[in-house]
This record gives C-alpha cells, structure tokens and sequence, in this order.
C-alpha cells in the first residue's frame, strides 16, 4: 500500500526499479539541532512513524548539558534485522544546525544523504554525497504559524521532508502527530500542517537520488515503546512503593517524576487520599535518609539518583548495609563529575557500589538491560531488599533511562509483594521476644520488628555496627566478628535470590563474552558481525545482578577466553569478576572497553574481539 | 567538684510522682525507663532524659507508638537512657533529620522525639535542620545544647558563644548561631529553649511538646560537665544559674485534666494545643508576645546582645499545617498498607502498556 504511493507522489518508480540500487529498512538517520528548540517532539514523529510501520527502530537522543543553544544529535536506527545498539556511521543526515553543520557534512561516508536548511550551502562542500536543499524558513512562514511558534513547527518541516524521501505515508504521519498530540489539539492541527507542507515540497520540489527506503513489516506488532526511567517508574509503581524521596539529577529525574505522574493517577483512592508519600529533598543525603528512616519504620521506600547523588549517599549506604534496612536505589549511570559530561551514557559506577562507604560493606546490585528489565528488576528490588534487608541499588544508564526501546509489553507481576522477616505483635506474644540480629534460620538475615508494633518486647535499638545478636550495646570482639561473618552469610544468601545470568550460544564455544546492561545490544549485534564476517562463534554470558551468581563462575570455567565488554575505562566489571572468581581463572578475562560518553556500538566490540582472536 | 542542686547524678532516679501511681493509659513510671546512662555523672543530659521520661509517662503516651531517633555525639546516645518500649534509630552524624522525617512519611501515626546537640545540628547537621524546621515535620526536635563537642574531647561548636573560653584557654572568636531564632524564621511551630538544670520549667516544656502536632524546638541548655563548665564558659551550670532569664512562665493542663483553673487574662496566653491541652504562658517580660514571630526574634537578639540568656517558649503555632498532612496521606501507617493498596491491577498495566504501543 505504502509503497503504491511512491508512485503516487511523483517519485519515478523507474528511477529505483531500473538499476538503482534500494536499501530497505537499514541505515541510520542523524538529526543535528540546536538544543532547546523543541525538537525532540519532531523527532518522535519519524521515529514512531517508522515503529508503526512495523520496521524496528531505535533513538538515541545525544545532548548537551544546556537549556538552549548548544549542538544536539538525534539518532533513529532502522533496522529489519532487529539490531537496536548505536550504528556509529551516519546514512541520512537532517542538518539544522549552522554552528556545527560543516563538521557534521565533512564526517559522512561516501554516498550519505544530506538533507540542509538552504541558506547553508552546504551541497558546496563535498560532491560525493546527496544532498537535498530545503527552504526550511520559506516553508514555515507559509504555513501561517505565528512567529513565535516557528522555531518548533520548523521541526515538524523536516520530519514531512525526511518521511517523504523516506516513502513513509503521509496518512502514517498523520495518525502519529495525532497520537503524540492527543490532548492538545490545536497543536496537533499545527504541527500537522508543517509536517504535511515538508511532505508536499519534498513530493514537488526534491528528486529522489538516495538508496534508503522504509517499507512495511510485521516486526514491531505488538511491541511497544519506552524509556527505561518511564519502565524502571512502572517497576516501582507495581512493585508497590510507598516512600519515594529524591533530589534532581540528570539522567535520573524522569525516574521520579514519570513515578510521581503515575502515582497520582493510580495511587490516590477514592477519597482524594495517597497511597504514596513523594518527597523531593535538599539533598541525596537527606534522599537517602529519608529512605532508610521509611525503609526503618516499614515503608517500600526508593530513591533515584546519578553518580554524584551516589557519592553523597556513601555514608548512608553504610549504614543501610550494618543496620540492615530496606531500601532500593536506582542509579541512572552517566559520566563522572557534575562539571563534565552529566549528559552522556557510561557503565561506571560499578566499582563505587559493590563496596559503597566505610568498613567492610558489600551491596547487591541489579544490572538491567532492556526497559523490559527496568520494569522487572524494579518489582524485583524491592522484594529482595526486603528479604535480604539492605539496600538494593538497581544500575541502569543513561542511554537506557532517557531514550525509547522497543519492547515486548510488560508482564503482570504473578508473585505477591514479598515483605521479609517481620514479626508482628502476636508472633512476638508466641515467641516471648526476639533477637534482632540472631541467625535463627541461617541464611544470615534475622527478624524485625516495626515502629508501633503493640508488644512491650517489640521494640529494638538501632545502631551501627556496635551490637550483640540482640541489638544492645556491645564492643566485644566477638560480637562484632560474628556480626560480620553473619553479614557476610547474608550476602551468600542474596547469590541465591538475585536474577541469575542469561546464556547466549551453545556454551560449548571457548570463546566466551560477557557484558551487563546496555553493552548487550552492542555485543549480540557484534556476535553475528563475528559469525558471519570472521567465522567465529561465541558464547555469550549476560551478568544481571552482583553478587555473581556459580553461573558466572562456571561460564568463565568453561571457556578459554572471555572477552569482558563494557562502558567505562577501568575495566570495572572484570576487575569485580577477578576478586571474586578462582585466581586460576581471572587470567582467562580480557577487556573490550567503551568510554567516549556515547551508547557503545557492535562494531567497536566486533573489531576488538576479532582483533584479538586474529580473525579477519 | 560541686554538682549543683538541679542536677541529680545520672544513677540516682527521680521518684515518681507521690500522688500517681499509674498514667491514665494505667503504665507505672518504670516501664517508661531506659537503660543505665554511659554519659559522666552531672552530665546535663541526664537529667533531660529523666524530664522525658516523666513526660511521657504523665501525658500517659503508649512507649510503642513513640520513635527515639538521634544522630551522633552525647547527645545521640541518650536515647537509649529513657523508654527502652519505645523503637529507636541512632544514625549517621547531622542526618537525623531525614531519618526521622523518612520514618514519619511510612508511619506518620506514630510520634517522634529526636535527640541532638549542638554539633549533630548547628554544625555537620545544619542543612537537613532546616529543611525539616522548614517543612515542619511533626516531632519534638531537642538539642541538648553545650558548646561543646564532648565524644572528641571538647572542641568548639558552632553554638559557643563569642568570647567563650575552653579549658586550655583556647577563646571562641566566632559568633553563636542562634538554634531558637534560626527555627523560628525558618518555620518551626512551637520553639522554646530551656535548661537541663531548671527541672520545672523543662518538664512543662517538654509536655506541651507532647500535644503539639509539628516541629517543636526545644534548645536545652546541657552542660558539660568534663570539657565546658569552667570558669569562662557561657554554658555551664554556674553561667546559667546567674544569666538564666526566664520570658515568661510555662505552664500546660493536659487534656485528660479538668480545665478548671482560671488564669489573669491580662498576664497570661493560653494556647490550646492539637491534642486539647492548654498551655499557659504567663508574662514575666512585659513584651512576651508568644504568637508573634517578629517580637520573639527580637527579644532573643537583645537578651543575647544583654549577655542574658532567655528561656521560656518563645513562639507558638498552631495553625500551621505539619508536614505529613500536607501530603495528604491515607489514614493508615503506609509502611502496612495491603497489596491491594498499592499495586495497581493488571487492568491498568494493560492500559499503560497500550498507550506505549
């Protein structure tokens, strides 16, 4: 049907038919824009657009940390073979941006499509690309927008120009900005307009002279679109949160208000009264706090923050860990300090967490890798923070959190919300009393009682680590020894309860691959290039959650090589896989390192692997 | 060493009220105790751990449904001397604040009592101080204040006085801060300041504390006895008997008791406080206005600026919303709300996954 309409609009089918070659639902597009000039809703359109169309689709939106005025990329992926990681090269470039739009052009592979506001010139450049000349203002003003709404209507004009060069339907569009805009119709009706006079100056004006094409397929039915904070929200909103205390920080703010938004609608009963307490704090520190004193007193209680919010909650962490108390930190990881790149993707908080604060400490981490995953390991962080009463922090990144993931619908939790070692006043009344911190069923986690619990045995002192099995005082050597060798059994039994590890391959290989979160893309992209390209097949292992489960160990037992891919430069998942794997085996693990702030790419991990293995 | 009449050593314990045997909820005085006290004998800690003790157990409040919550120093250990029934949570050093607001957000039915000192507050703990001063969480915040870091063998602290003198003679060239005027711009809702030596006037304090519904500030004067009550100080027992200046007289009727007793209208403001008591302030500053916050700001810098030290309850207000009604929770604790209550059906994750689709 749509490609019927190819033909419709002018576009000489005889010109593809005849000889010139078609690339169909694989490239990739890079619009270039100014930030804060509202281009994100454009850019949903295509991409949506093209979901729609059934064809798998990626966006990564690479941006500045900047209200207004910098340069900004966003990347759509097309892919038929389903490959959603970062492409590193540019098929299509949508170019808005004067101040970096000659760099942009210079960068592009022969044979890359240039679509560019006129008065650039940029078609003066170079001769082996092709370029499409579009009067962007020219257009806008005829649209009859008000000068003010110009800046953001431009926008839409590229995405009908693109969409059109593209041949997706106008009517596909049309459902799109309507979807998009909902509630807001008048703009709905504007952004329509501009979308349809790109469309219709493309169709007259431009003449088809590049390969790439989008044609319908059944690919995406079914499936739907999210970021991984709006899903990590979802987790939490089902995993059913009550105290939800937090600070702002890129990448992880959306976490929370996404949280907030659906609280309000699904968590307020019929009397007008919350079911949730949400309170933005002066600090991470007091976010973290406000989290233990919940997590204390019996909430489901959460925090999302970045690195430099996990740096201010070291001490709490602690804390958290001796006092053993509930909570659950989402970690949207992004690049180091906040005067740096607090607006690009990394891996590497890892290090800092497995061990966060004073003392001997040792945390249970979650490691997702599909927004589905968000959604999952958000219910799942809870029950296990509860079980294993500690802090549970969930690692997600930057590229995951902000950007839309295609994705298998999210499933109904079927197993209820798992409270932990509680005990209520009746219990108590059975039992004559507790000892808070006594190993009764020697997994290493004791009972707990609640403030308010109506027992004149229920209540307990809570401190550090200064405490005998019943929760007073003590600096006996041996007090404390157990205490930690208990703590130490707790965390054997947190290897039981955490998501075990996924096995990709036959695990007969001897070569094997291991990588969390969001390298996975990159890495199952880059074992077909592999396959394919060098004849090298590979096992591939997906760590999910640390402490590492014997599924890591025997992975790494099996093979002779093991390749460790991941975003950060210190090498920080090997180096947590080398202390706690057999010594013999820690010499079998080599790094593919990924750290220029950008979502890592198959390609960088084929070349390193090949490089490595001596494949061609 | 002399120990002042007012301060009864730690080990010796106050005799319960000759006339009471039992509160009005029928709990004798020893299952309101504590621990045996690790802080120095004379330690006004001590005695203010005694005047809790006693308050709760006249105001008749269940231990169960009470929070101890503390962050470090002296001051953070006392918890564990008074209502061992009572649940408590001894944290990390000036994040009390947090703690404690967190475990009113789950169980915002029970009541808190938080225990700091000058250090926990003014100082590592200043930021989360005011942020709870500011959102008026509902709880009795007490600063057993001396001016001095005792666990580190006495330091300064931000409270000290300008020209106050250590024991090695080290003299304090920075300002004090002001706990008392710092709460009451900042939005505390009952803030008062008293002294661990002044067994009358704490006690009333201390239970009018108890029927207030917000954040209560009540900077108690607690000396030092090893590192700050020399020749010098401005915070020994010595410097507050002679510099001790009372604003007014501070008197409550709890609301189990009958109302009977008529005050002078003229002298004296009565507040009903949230849970029905009555509290009595009876003027003995001609200017005592305890409602008014520019006038209680004022006295406060003046008696400083007179070298006096005021007591008393210096403001008042009840009208105030406390922090956890205005997140206009459900009823029950959030900690213990059923499954049913908060996760959502599977109808609505089918509806947010189709509008994802």
């Amino acid at each position: 049907m749509i490609t019927s309409d190819l033909e419709v609009q002018g576009q000489p089918a005889s010109d593809l038919a005849s000889g010139v070659h078609r690339t169909v639902n694989d490239f990739s597009i890079q619009i270039a824009t100014v930030n804060g000039s509202g281009s994100q809703s454009a850019n949903a359109v295509l991409l949506r657009s093209i979901f729609h169309m059934g064809v798998p689709v990626s966006g990564k939106n690479l941006f500045p940390s900047n209200i207004a005025g910098l340069p900004t990329w966003f990347t759509i992926r097309v892919s038929k073979h389903g490959w959603i990681a970062r492409k590193s090269d540019t098929n299509i470039l949508i170019s808005m941006n004067p101040e970096r739009a000659q760099e942009d052009v210079l960068a592009l592979a022969p044979g890359a499509v240039v679509i560019f506001d006129e008065p650039l010139k940029l078609d003066e450049l170079r001769s082996d690309l092709a370029f499409y000349s579009v009067p962007f203002d020219r257009i806008t003003a005829a649209t009859g927008a008000e000068p003010k709404l110009r800046k953001l209507v431009r926008n839409m004009v590229y995405v009908g120009v693109a969409a059109q060069l593209l041949s997706i339907d106008m009517k596909r569009l049309e459902a799109t900005v309507r979807k998009q805009f909902a509630k807001k119709v008048k703009a709905a009706e504007l952004n329509l307009s501009a979308v349809r006079a790109g469309y219709e100056y493309a169709a007259t004006t431009l003449t088809k002279q590049d390969p790439y094409v989008v044609e319908p397929m059944k690919a995406t039915d079914g499936k739907i679109l999210i970021d991984g904070n709006s899903a990590a929200a979802l987790g939490a909103l089902f995993a059913g949160v009550t105290v939800v205390a937090w600070y702002p920080i890129t990448p992880s703010t959306s976490v929370i208000e996404d949280l907030i938004d659906y609280m309000k609608q699904y968590r307020v009963e019929k009397d007008g009264k919350a079911t949730f307490a949400a309170v933005q704090a002066e600090d991470e520190l007091a976010a973290i706090g406000m989290v233990l004193g919940a997590g204390w007193a019996g909430a489901r209680a959460m925090t999302a923050t970045s690195g430099p919010g996990i740096s201010l909650m070291a001490e709490f962490a602690g804390l958290g860990y001796y006092v053993e108390i509930p909570g659950v930190i989402f970690n949207v990881q992004r690049t180091g300090p906040s005067t740096g790149l607090p607006t690009r993707t990394s891996q590497a908080d890892l290090s800092f967490i497995a061990g966060l604060s004073h003392g001997d400490t040792r945390h249970v981490m979650l490691l997702p890798a599909s927004v589905k995953e968000c959604f999952e390991m958000g219910i799942a962080a809870f029950d296990l923070a509860e079980q294993l009463q500690t802090p549970v922090f969930v690692l997600s990144d930057l590229d995951l959190g902000m950007n839309d993931w295609m994705s298998e619908p999210f499933e109904y939790p079927e197993k209820p919300i798992n409270r932990g070692k509680v005990l209520n006043a009746q219990q108590l009344e059975e039992l004559g009393g507790f000892a808070r911190y006594k190993d009764v069923d020697g997994d290493g986690i004791g009972y707990r009682t609640l403030p308010g619990t109506d027992h004149p045995a229920a209540a307990y002192f809570t401190r550090g680590s200064g405490h005998n099995e019943k929760a007073l005082y003590s600096e006996r050597p041996a007090d404390y020894e157990n205490n930690m060798l208990r703590l130490a059994r707790k965390f054997e039994t947190a290897k039981t309860l955490v998501p075990k590890p996924i096995l990709e391959g036959t695990g007969t290989q001897k070569t094997g691959i291991i990588a969390f979160g969001t390298s996975h893309w990159a890495v199952i992209e880059g074992r077909d290039q592999l396959e394919r390209e060098s004849g090298l097949a590979t096992d591939y292992l997906r760590i999910r959650a640390f402490p590492f489960t014997q599924e890591v160990a025997d992975f790494v037992a099996a093979h002779e090589r093991i390749y460790v891919v991941e975003q950060n430069r210190d090498a920080q998942m090997l180096n947590l896989l080398k202390t706690n794997l057999d010594p013999a085996d820690a010499v079998k693990l080599h790094s593919v390192l990924h750290f220029n702030g950008l979502p890592i790419d198959a390609q960088s991990v084929t070349n390193a692997i090949a490089a490595a293995e001596g494949a061609r | 060493m002399t120990t002042p009449v007012a301060t009864a050593p730690a080990a010796t314990a106050p005799a319960a009220p000759k006339a009471v045997k039992t509160n009005h909820i029928g709990l004798g005085i020893l299952d309101y105790r504590g621990g045996k006290s690790t802080l120095c004998a004379g330690c006004g800690h001590n005695a203010v751990s005694e005047r809790i003790t006693e308050a709760f157990f006249e105001m008749g409040i269940q231990p169960e449904r009470v929070m101890k919550m503390s962050g470090i120093g002296c001051s953070s250990k006392s918890p564990a001397y008074f209502m061992s029934r009572s649940f408590s949570f001894n944290g990390v050093h000036g994040r009390m604040p947090s703690v404690a607001t967190g475990a009113l957000l789950a169980n915002k039915t029970m009541r808190s009592i938080g225990l700091s000192g000058d250090g926990d507050t003014a100082s590592i703990g200043m930021g989360q101080f005011i942020h709870l001063l500011r959102r008026n969480v509902p709880m009795i915040y007490i600063v057993e204040d001396n001016g001095v870091y005792g666990l580190t063998k006495g330091q300064f602290s931000a409270t000290a006085d300008l020209g106050a003198r250590l024991k090695n003679g080290v003299v304090n060239e920075l300002p004090a801060i002001d706990i008392c005027a710092l709460a009451i711009q900042i939005g505390a809702t009952f803030v008062g300041r008293s002294f661990s030596g002044d067994k009358k006037q704490l006690a009333a304090m201390l239970k009018a504390a108890i029927a207030h519904q917000g954040t209560v500030l009540l900077d108690v004067i607690s000396p030092c006895v090893t590192f700050n009550d020399h020749e010098g100080s401005t915070k020994s027992y010595k410097y507050m008997q002679e510099h001790d200046d009372a604003v007014g007289e501070v008197g409550l009727v709890p609301h189990f008791e009958d109302l009977t007793v008529d005050y002078d209208h003229d002298t004296t403001t009565d507040v009903e406080l949230h849970d029905g008591s009555h509290l009595r302030l009876r003027k003995i500053h001609e200017d005592y206005t305890p409602t008014n916050k520019v006038l209680a700001l004022k006295m406060l810098m003046e008696s400083h600026a007179k070298g006096e030290v005021l007591t008393g309850v210096f403001y008042v207000d009840t009208q105030k919303t406390d922090f956890t009604s205005l997140l206009n929770m459900v009823d029950e604790p959030l900690a213990t709300l059923s499954e049913d209550r908060v996760r959502p059906s599977r109808a609505v994750l089918a509806e947010i996954m189709q509008e994802h689709l």
